[in-house]
């Protein structure tokens, strides 16, 4: 696994750029990833990251854009609106977690 | 061995929209095929690819009011059930197999056929329902879920998905 250094600290990711390690995440980290990826993080999107972040220490997997929809309340358009395009990859990436592994 | 390389960021294709597109021809409304245009439709959306579904003759129901919520599944000529075939045509099989089938999926958190659509549409997927399947069941839009975006003719469907990738269930 390579490390890379983000905003200070050094981090482990995977051959594409996501974090591995869940403890070597902070909310420093997660804006700078924010930051490169083109996310302009505002209050809403830090919700949605944090319940990610919740969601995957409770479930042991990262969750789909329809399990933010329906265990973090909010809606699909809106998650399409604040992570445009790849909404799913674009959350795990930030949230310092691997890409959604459901289908669904 | 570790290594210390650049910032390595995925290629999420933000600059310039690749343009990919999908088009979905669900022509089937057995419960079992209803799901690989909705499931395949719903990944493709969610990787920032632009989908049109055409529903068109038995997939008609998996859109219609009335049926959507009523889509079965029998095990009749399909040995990939692993159902004896002379067992399958029994009173009751498809009964017992489309509930089976509800119960697998809501294990895994699977949404029913409306809440799927829904899914999909709050996505930016586009909904079109065949016209002649219309025609044939005589139904109209108002007949119709309402999140389907219009009844085209099999042209105009052709012609809306000018250049995308097509897929037919």
């Amino acid at each position: 696994m390579p490390t890379t250094t983000i905003n200070g600290h050094d981090i482990t990711v995977d051959d594409e750029g996501f974090m591995t390690v869940y403890d070597e995440w902070d909310e420093a980290t997660g804006r700078a990833l924010a930051d490169a990826i083109g996310v302009e993080m505002t209050d809403e999107h830090w919700a949605v990251i944090r319940f990610v972040r919740e969601d995957f220490r409770a479930q042991g997997a990262t969750p789909t854009i329809r399990r933010v929809s329906t265990a973090g309340g909010v809606d699909t358009k809106r998650l399409f609106q604040l992570f445009p395009k790849k909404p799913a990859k674009k959350m795990a990436y930030i949230a310092g977690l691997p890409k959604p592994a459901g289908c669904v | 061995m570790t290594t210390t390389a650049p910032l390595l960021v995925p290629d999420f294709d933000n600059d310039a929209a690749t343009g990919r597109r999908l088009a979905i021809i669900v022509s089937k409304g057995s419960l079992d095929m209803a799901y690989p245009g909705l499931i395949l439709g719903n990944a493709a959306l969610g990787e920032g690819v632009e989908v049109d579904l055409f529903f068109t003759f038995w997939g008609f129901d998996i859109i219609t009011k009335g049926r959507m919520e009523h889509l079965t599944f029998s095990p009749v000529g399909n040995p990939a059930t692993h159902i004896p075939a002379a067992l399958a045509p029994l009173p009751g099989m498809a009964t017992m197999a489309t509930h089976m089938m509800h119960r697998s999926l809501h294990e895994l958190d699977v949404p029913d056929v409306p809440e799927f659509l829904a899914l999909i549409k709050a996505a930016g997927a586009r909904l079109w329902a065949c016209k002649l399947s219309a025609d044939m069941n005589h139904l109209t839009q108002d007949d119709l879920w309402e999140g389907v975006d219009g009844i085209l003719n099999a042209s105009d469907f052709i012609e809306r998905t000018d250049g995308a990738q097509l897929l037919f269930v």
